[in-house]
């Protein structure tokens, strides 16, 4: 009888290769996800050791961060010519080490941690890695996730391993239900601000309860999504029926025989009863609001009825981060977050840039105008997801509204293409960081979830949209 | 990759909490495919106002810091993106070595892959580290990476942690991609195992 487990416990210990005397592993990678901005040196180095793509067929490349979502982006003058070096150093790259890829004019293209789950590589169970910290996503499957850099990502190019040592466990148990207006990227920002953003340093995060078992697997990838901004090194959360129904089908999910086999597996992917957990955090689901990021950091969440803080209100070096992040987002302490008036609304990424985001957004705003004047965007989060948008009439919605619909890409969650905000510009955002400069140098960004970030659209200001569900 | 054995140098003090990877090399500045020539660039936003002009106050430009080898920061150092284009910007200008109370997950291992060593202390010792900074380049920290100690200006010694294997990869300067592919035969067996265990992966 071996002790109990948790789930991040038996995906460790099915690929564990090597154990060295002093616990240092070599981790088997099923999956190896690779986009155009972090992987041009990893492939030069292994040009320069003469060394190959152990596994090309578990290697799936997409170009992301860099590519333009404007319509006329097939003309190359749309990318500036270092982002056209970048994608085009991914094209030859992906055919000269036999890698699978979706290149630009590919309908399957679109943001890589979207793009994975969509055509079934990520699959429960799994280790999967990737050179961009928002692999996390990817745990909302039951598997092993997490960002590396350039270095590791050359590392399991050549070797289809990582040396790695075991984190700690940590869960995160979101209880009862979440009310009418609250999702996954309410969990998400709320656990972040609850715990810190090194909250989760040295942990890998599993989460569960009621609320997290009632989400899609769409929310789920937002939770998961911003696992890294918590500090962790991955989120997980156990696959169940939901999961399974997600990746049934897909074109890369095993099929027949296979299927069940894998299936079979899959069922054992779960805590066991009395496992050991280091660190426990416990949030209620109906105590969670719809909620904003008001500062520079995604800790600093606050329910979207709350006021600007002063930095006084914090300890530590915290005082100074926070004014600073007031001084930088030009807010003045006390002002309701409601009376904060934006510029510009950015809806997708790999945190929201999925149907059932589009859907949240679209159903708030059907049959309403954005405020005059407000630069609006949807960036779906791949062609795949675009098409399905427009097959359901999402696409109409917006473009009546007065969004503009773009193709798919990372766009203005950080900005290495052409959608940037300038100096000053405020924007509701459905990305992850709020970060100085994040997205474009002087730029202020406000995190929230799709259907509040369409809210703001419409009203031209930080709005609670309980209360636009309301006048519904 | 260069060794790291023992390093004495001025220390440039940074407290501020959570600075991030995008503060640490803007985004616009990953659009290279090369590892080198990010120094120039290094903290670019805080570093330089939007025509290029250096900010006089930031710490980097001072002329006591201008050639720091060390960095003493804030809590959670090089949180948000797995950009390895912050240490090789680090590396670039010149710093081997940060100091902080806590680092992000990934960016204390991309360190490790470039030379650099991150060490985490306790509060009451980085804020000794960081008095220690603020007196500028007469204040010289030595870093002996072998018995694992920091060294204030004053004399004052405190042990730090580091994991044993990253510790002798750093001190030998090795590539742990050579030391990985000497257990070929592990993997090999792994994958077979895997082969006929999970068809599907």
């Amino acid at each position: 009888m071996t002790a109990p487990r948790t789930l991040y416990d038996k995906i460790w210990d099915d690929h564990v290769v090597d154990t060295s005397e002093d616990g240092t592993c070599i981790l088997y990678i099923d999956r190896h996800l690779v986009h155009e901005v972090t992987s041009p040196q990893a492939f030069e180095g292994l040009r320069m050791a003469g060394r190959k793509v152990r596994a090309p067929e578990k290697t799936i490349a997409v170009p992301d961060h860099n590519v333009p979502t404007t319509l006329d982006r097939a003309n190359a003058a749309t990318m500036t010519e270092d982002s056209r070096i970048q994608v085009e150093a991914l094209d030859k790259n992906a055919k000269d080490f036999g890698i699978n890829y979706y290149p630009v004019s590919d309908v399957r293209q679109g943001i890589v941690h979207i793009v994975g789950p969509e055509q079934g590589w990520t699959l429960p169970g799994m280790t999967v890695v990737c050179g961009d910290s928002h692999t996390a996503t990817h745990g909302a499957f039951g598997a092993l996730a997490h960002g590396i850099g350039t270095s590791e990502v050359e590392h399991v190019l050549a070797t289809q391993t990582l040396i790695q040592k075991k984190s700690k466990n940590m869960k995160v148990e979101i209880t009862g239900s979440l009310r009418p207006g609250v999702t996954a990227k309410d969990i998400t920002l709320s656990v972040i601000g609850a715990t810190g953003t090194a909250g989760g340093t040295g942990y890998v995060i599993e989460y569960c309860g009621q609320a997290i078992r009632e989400l899609s697997m769409e929310g789920r990838m937002t939770v998961c999504n911003m696992a890294i901004e918590g500090g962790a090194r991955a989120g997980l959360i156990a696959p169940d029926e939901k999961t399974f129904a997600y990746v049934m089908g897909r074109p890369h999910a095993p099929k027949g025989a296979k299927w069940e086999a894998a299936l079979a597996y899959w069922k054992t992917l779960f805590t066991d009863e009395g496992a050991h957990f280091d660190k426990v955090v416990t949030l209620k689901g109906e105590d969670i609001a719809p909620v904003v990021t008001w500062g520079t950091s995604p800790e600093d969440v606050l329910p979207i009825t709350g006021t600007v803080p002063a930095a006084s209100d914090f300890h530590g070096g915290k005082v100074e981060a926070a004014q600073r992040s007031l001084d930088y987002m030009g807010l003045t302490p006390g002002m309701k977050l409601t009376d904060i008036k934006i510029d510009t609304v950015f809806i997708g990424s790999c945190t929201n840039g999925r149907i059932e985001d589009l859907r949240a957004a679209a159903a708030i705003l059907k049959g309403k105008k954005i405020k005059d004047g407000m630069r609006a965007m949807v960036v779906p989060g791949s062609g795949l997801v675009r098409a399905q948008a427009e097959e359901e009439g999402l696409a109409q919605i917006f473009l009546d509204a007065g969004f503009e619909w773009r193709l798919a890409g990372c766009s203005m969650c950080l900005a290495m293409n052409p959608d940037q905000l300038s100096p000053g510009e405020r924007c509701a955002a459905t990305s992850n960081r709020n970060f100085e400069g994040r997205q474009g140098r002087g730029g202020r960004t406000h995190l929230m979830s799709p259907a509040m970030a369409a809210a703001a659209a419409i009203t031209g200001h930080l709005t609670d949209v309980r209360e636009m569900m309301a006048q519904a | 990759m260069d060794k790291f054995t023992t390093l004495t140098g001025i220390a440039a003090p940074m407290p501020l909490v959570n600075i991030d990877t995008d503060m640490i090399i803007p985004k616009q500045f990953l659009k290279t495919i090369k590892r080198s020539g990010l120094g120039v660039n290094l903290f670019d936003e805080m570093r330089y106002t939007q025509d290029g002009q250096e900010i006089a106050d930031f710490v980097l430009n001072k002329p006591q810091y201008r050639k720091a080898q060390i960095l003493v920061a804030g809590d959670n150092f090089g949180c948000g993106s797995s950009r390895e284009h912050a240490p090789w910007a680090l590396l670039d200008f010149g710093i081997r070595c940060v100091i902080s109370t806590s680092f992000a997950d990934i960016f204390y291992n991309n360190c490790f892959k470039n030379g650099i060593l991150p060490v985490v202390l306790p509060p009451e010792t980085v804020e000794i580290l960081m008095k220690d900074a603020e007196k500028g380049e007469n204040a010289r920290i030595t870093v002996d990476l072998e018995n694992q100690t920091v060294t204030a200006s004053d004399g004052q010694s405190f042990a730090f942690e580091v994991d044993a294997f990253k510790k002798h990869c750093l001190l030998n300067g090795l590539d742990d991609i050579g030391l990985t592919m000497e257990k070929a035969s592990a993997i090999d067996a792994f994958e077979k195992k895997n082969a006929s265990l999970h068809p599907w992966a």
